[in-house]
């Protein structure tokens, strides 16, 4: 090994550099105000250092594996924490800088990040393991940083207590599978796994430890609790991040590892694709918490993707990372939205929008664009997201999938109508007042609206991600 | 750019000068301005159409460009038109424009409610020249959405819950289109290897045999999605009460460009790309027409409220568009286009003249008014006019329409037709009952002394409304200057389905 194969893991190094500084950083800096501009300015020039080409390689003996696409998607995550970052900044000067805890909270949601580059870097299950828990663990600490607060919590607690759960329950799944083909390696394992009860049974296992970290259906009775508990830049990490890596995760284990066990997971998706879209849509149309709200809807997108797995294809990996992408940034607007009027006005009701538009025209707008994204309203990207989802199940012929997931879009327009209606059609004696938050958050969500706006009608950036999804 | 591609950046100009303008005149002003360019924009479209097809050319579609968009899976960017669309492009610009006047006075928002019904038109826009199933499905959705907030936020009665109505049932049946576009697209090349190899180009899908069994499942799924934007019975439910709670101008677009949506993408999607389909599901379909014809016009009867008499209306009339298709000749489907056109026409003036009655009176509900021939003269004839225009009377062009559609049925020898046809026919009958009865109550008769001294007609509502009857006689007294233009696209069209 020299220095040149050693910068394929640039990502992660530049990452745990990150968080060496901040550590000191956090120690050294008397003003923490500037520990926030440190870690900001710090994860932008990680973000930009990142964008760098790569190339393909394996280190360790194949346990770390990197790929333009996999570069691609840490970079998609990057840019998302950035964000998230950006916006959550008003959030940290307010609540965390009076407790002194500003470091911590960049200290950590950069661990878990660096945890989950990891882990799709991963060839081996038991780096798949250390990156995961690495990337659980201080999320669960982050959902109970507002320590004062009995809701955020018990959602720590919750999410320790079902990540520790699933973690035992994809080990079971790796140890049946260890069993069966003699290797933990990805690249032995392909292949070895014919038709047989406990291969079957190994195979649901690790899925079952994947779809808790995706909150597929039935494995999501942790997301609500958890997402309104937490702290909103939290539940938005959580919501994007975390789901947008588990994603990519089993996707890489179903297609590169599995395929020879397509028969059957083909209708393990088909059914929880299903069942995931119809329980989160349908429980979304009760929820008055936005966050809870939030949490539903996020899940019902999580069947959305299910969807898009079907046909273990190049095409299906560029459809779902391209959903991904467009998903990460439409959740990134709303909960920035979301966040920055809590923190306003702490405000956390549908009802409470009545009448937005009228004091807050902008970020109304801002939330608009959000949720017409994940509504899959053209021209906005949520839309061709979604369609390449649907030409996944066409090119299988599922033609009753594609309508019951249109179905589902119709439900899910009725709820994000709700918001705006909210927002933009009611008026109200007691609006949220005019408030104007700080220049990280305005740039944050002002840019990420941008690119949802732009983003679809601008196809190289689907082209690029199609021509480097070719990982068979 | 071309010629076409105007179209939807011009829209997209406009909003973008919309944001950067200040003080509510300016907002007039510039949407005016925007919506007279465009209506210059269609005409010069027209002329040099014309200009084209006297030349000789013989095209199915012109002013053709083709770029390619998603290349995985051979999306393009495919516009194109032919006389059909020339027409609907024509009457779009027209009704935005009167439309823009109409609701001059719009005070709530103003720069918004401008906005939205702009973006609303670009939707429109796109869907009539488009050629690839991909982006007219886009363009279709644009059209969608800035309904729920120009009817929800600037409309009245229960307007959010026919805002809410109008769009799930619009987005239900985007649904239905989607799912038969997939299976059109699947079925668009069976030599492909890979999606690269399959289509959405209208054109290129026509010359491929899609499997009848295919089209069997997927035909009725178009023609439903479709029919439902088009108020077909009994999907009709969303657009009385969408009409009700609507504003003016949004009614107006709505009714006389939006609900064409519906008999266009039948006529270029379904039946074109599905023509054996088509013809296994013609009777039930047919039944419904009919019923959606006889039903709309008797509910029309039944109804106190201006806007629901007209919207059922709507829904009768444009139930003969759907039976004109159904018909499957050459004379249905030119008699179904000029009754889009003429239907377009006539309600938006329609509704334009319920908005201005209804700012002077504050109620749309027939019984309570009377006499407003006497205190309203210039909008009293103008409603006579357009409820005459809307019962079929010769010279104007409902009369050339629904003759063309019954002469088409007519063509028809059998029973089943024969009785079909009968029962459209009669509904012209009841028309006339319900269109003389608000004449009748509402503007002879006695003068009520609240409505004494209402105020005469504004500059701007005149231009508005006499540009409307103008286009409804023009079509009535040179029928076949128009006829020509869509027997022109009628033709090569109907030949890939008899």
């Amino acid at each position: 090994m020299n220095w040149n194969t050693f910068l394929l893991m640039r990502h992660e190094i530049v990452l745990a550099i990150t968080i060496l500084i901040l550590l000191l950083a956090d120690i050294f800096t008397d003003d923490k105000k500037k520990v926030n501009i440190i870690a900001i300015v710090l994860f932008a020039i990680h973000t930009v250092i990142g964008l760098l080409p790569l190339e393909t390689g394996t280190l360790f003996g194949e346990m770390f594996v990197t790929t333009p696409l996999i570069a691609a998607f840490k970079n998609i995550l990057n840019i998302g924490v950035l964000l998230i970052l950006l916006i959550s900044s008003s959030w940290v000067n307010a609540k965390m800088l009076p407790l002194k805890k500003v470091g911590e909270f960049y200290v950590l949601i950069i661990a878990s990040l660096l945890g989950m580059f990891y882990m799709i870097s991963s060839g081996h299950f038991i780096m798949l393991y250390i990156g995961l828990e690495l990337a659980t663990l201080p999320v669960a600490a982050l959902a109970s940083y507002d320590v004062f607060s009995r809701k955020s919590s018990e959602a720590g607690i919750k999410l320790i207590l079902s990540a520790a759960l699933s973690s035992g329950i994809l080990l079971f799944g790796i140890s049946i599978m260890y069993a069966i083909s003699g290797s933990l390696y990805f690249s032995q394992m392909a292949g070895e796994f014919g038709y047989s009860y406990l291969s079957i049974l190994g195979l649901i296992m690790i899925f079952s430890g994947m779809a808790f970290k995706i909150s597929l259906v039935p494995f999501h009775f942790w997301t609500a609790d958890v997402y309104e508990g937490a702290p909103t830049p939290v539940a938005s990490f959580l919501s994007v991040i975390s789901k947008g890596a588990a994603v990519f995760m089993l996707m890489i284990l179903l297609f590169k590892v599995f395929p020879d066990m397509k028969w059957v997971w083909t209708y393990l998706l088909y059914g929880i694709a299903i069942l995931t879209m119809f329980v989160g849509n349908l429980f979304a149309l009760r929820q008055q918490n936005l966050q809870r709200f939030l949490a539903f809807s996020s899940v019902a997108q999580a069947g959305f993707i299910m969807m898009g797995l079907l046909s273990a294809d190049q095409l299906a990996v560029s459809a779902v990372i391209y959903f991904i992408a467009i998903y990460v940034l439409s959740n990134i607007v709303i909960f920035g939205a979301v966040q920055m009027i809590g923190l306003a006005s702490d405000k956390w009701n549908i009802d409470d929008y009545n009448g937005l538009y009228r004091t807050n025209p902008k970020i109304s707008l801002a939330l608009m664009i959000g949720l017409f994204s994940l509504a899959g309203i053209p021209p906005i990207a949520g839309f061709f997201g979604k369609f390449f989802l649907y030409v996944v199940a066409a090119s299988q012929e599922y033609y009753w999938l594609i309508f019951i997931a249109v179905v589902n879009v119709t439900i899910s327009l009725y709820y994000y109508l709700l918001v705006i209606r909210a927002a933009f059609l009611r008026k109200s004696d007691n609006p949220i007042p005019h408030f104007t938050s700080d220049i990280f958050a305005k740039i944050g969500i002002g840019v990420a609206s941008a690119i949802l706006l732009g983003l679809g009608i601008y196809s190289p950036f689907y082209d690029y991600i199609n021509s480097i999804s070719n990982i068979f | 750019m071309d010629i076409l591609t105007l179209f939807v950046v011009m829209p997209v100009l406009t909003v973008i000068a919309l944001i950067f303008t200040k003080g509510q005149n300016n907002y007039r002003l510039v949407t005016l301005a925007g919506a007279i360019v465009q209506v210059v924009m269609a005409f010069n479209l027209l002329y040099q159409f014309l200009q084209l097809k006297n030349g000789g050319n013989t095209d199915t579609m012109v002013f053709m460009r083709d770029l390619m968009w998603f290349e995985p899976f051979n999306i393009h960017y495919l516009i194109g038109v032919d006389g059909i669309s020339v027409l609907m492009i024509m009457l779009t610009s027209i009704i935005v424009m009167t439309g823009t006047f109409i609701s001059w006075k719009v005070s709530d928002l103003t720069k918004e409610f401008f906005i939205w019904l702009i973006v609303l038109s670009s939707g429109v826009y796109g869907f009539f020249i488009s050629l690839d199933l991909f982006t007219m499905f886009v363009f279709y959705e644009i059209a969608v959405i800035p309904m729920y907030l120009l009817i929800g936020v600037w409309g009245t009665g229960p307007k959010e819950y026919s805002a809410m109505k109008l769009t799930l049932m619009l987005m239900g049946a985007s649904a239905l289109v989607l799912v038969s576009i997939f299976g059109l697209y699947m079925n668009s090349n069976p030599d492909a290897i890979g999606l690269a190899g399959l289509t959405f180009n209208i054109l290129e899908i026509k010359q491929v045999a899609i499997p009848e069994s295919a089209q069997i499942i997927f035909y009725p799924l178009a023609f439903i999605g479709f029919a439902v934007i088009g108020a077909f019975f009994p999907f009709h439910t969303w657009s009385p009460d969408g009409h009700a709670s609507a504003p003016t101008a949004v009614s107006m677009l709505h009714a006389g460009v939006l609900m064409k949506l519906g008999g266009y993408g039948i006529f270029r999607v379904a039946m074109y790309l599905m023509p054996q389909g088509a013809h296994y599901w013609v009777v039930p379909f047919m039944i419904l027409a009919v019923i959606g014809v006889s039903y709309g016009a008797l509910s029309a009867i039944r109804q106190t409220d201006l806007k629901y008499i007209n919207a059922y209306s709507s829904v009768s009339h444009l139930g003969l568009v759907l039976l004109g298709l159904l018909m499957m000749n050459e004379i249905g489907w030119r008699g179904a286009m000029l009754q889009s056109l003429s239907h377009g026409f006539i309600t938006a003036l329609f509704f334009a003249l319920i908005g201005i009655i209804y700012g002077r009176t504050h109620t749309r509900i027939v019984s309570k008014m009377g006499g407003l021939m006497t205190v309203m003269p210039v909008i009293g004839a103008l409603y006579v006019i357009a409820g005459m225009a809307n019962l079929g009377l010769p010279m104007f062009s409902g009369f050339v329409a629904e003759m063309n559609i019954f002469v088409g049925a007519f063509e028809h020898p059998d029973l089943f037709h024969r009785i079909i046809t009968i029962i459209a026919v009669s509904s012209i009958v009841v028309t006339a009952v319900y269109i003389l009865r608000v004449v009748g109550k509402m503007l002879m008769g006695p003068v009520m002394d609240e409505y004494k001294d209402l105020p005469p007609i504004t500059w701007y509502e005149k231009v508005g409304t006499f540009v409307l009857v103008l286009f409804s006689i023009l079509i009535g007294i040179f029928p076949f200057f128009w006829i020509d233009i869509i027997d022109g696209a009628v033709g090569p069209f109907i030949q890939g389905i008899i």
